[in-house]
């Protein structure tokens, strides 16, 4: 149940980021100036940790999905379900704090 | 199984309509292709580049001044528009009352509609340097 909430919720919160995406590419020929007002916007503060936040609802999207993908065509590995959703939580943190890090980065580098 | 079968693992293959089923597959195998290539987008936007460093001008100089590069992401975006809305049309059909599904659904197309010409676009139309 747990999984599968946050699936949906992961789902519905990257499907919003899309279309916002989608239209801030568009901008790049039709409007650069625009374009590149939203890409510091994206790369404040703000944005960095809202940037974290959709990173860490793709990854456990992704991760989870597979899970479901392998349960789905195999039906074999529904039994090993505890241990698919144990190891979609290692790889997220093992990848996502590291990766967090990385995208965190400049903000206590501009801070200090 | 008592359990409930989408704790576990997704929603189970429809057996009623064609169209789910169709759509059920469509899901999978879209995401298949965004495991590759979404989180490979997103690590070369916040782990390889950093997004400040990305302005339009970079973009249309370096990262869309091939061929490939932009049939590749074109290709993601297709993908994106498969999984995303196909799996918001499974969305409202769980939460929007019925008299009002066809309308919300309608929507929904519609805006992927908007989405798939705004992303051609810009894809086809900005001149390379």
């Amino acid at each position: 149940m747990v999984a599968w909430a946050f699936h949906r919720i992961s789902g519905i919160g990257v499907w919003l980021f899309i279309i916002l995406h989608v239209i801030d590419i568009w901008l790049i020929g039709a409007n650069p100036e625009a374009y590149d007002f939203l890409g510091q916007i994206y790369s404040s503060p703000p944005g960095r940790v809202m940037e974290t936040l959709l990173g860490a609802a793709l990854f456990y999207h992704a991760l989870n999905g597979m899970r479901i993908v392998v349960m789905d065509f195999w039906p074999a590995l529904t039994a090993y379900h505890r241990h698919l959703w144990r190891i979609v939580w290692i790889v997220f943190f093992a990848i996502g704090i590291p990766g967090a890090y990385i995208i965190l980065k400049p903000i206590w580098e501009v801070a200090g | 199984m008592s359990a409930p079968r989408y704790s576990l693992a997704g929603r189970p293959r429809p057996t009623g309509s064609k169209a789910d089923l169709y759509v059920w597959y469509a899901v999978r195998l879209s995401s298949l292709a965004l495991f590759v290539l979404a989180l490979a987008h997103f690590s070369m936007t916040h782990f390889v580049f950093d997004p400040a460093d990305q302005s339009a001008e970079w973009v249309r100089q370096t990262r869309w001044n091939s061929v490939a590069l932009r049939a590749l992401d074109w290709g993601m975006l297709m993908a994106v528009l498969v999984h995303g809305f196909l799996g918001m049309r499974t969305v409202l059909q769980d939460y929007v009352p019925s008299r009002v599904r066809s309308l919300s659904l309608g929507a929904l197309y519609l805006l992927a509609l908007i989405l798939f010409v705004l992303g051609t676009q810009v894809v086809i139309a900005l001149p390379f340097d």
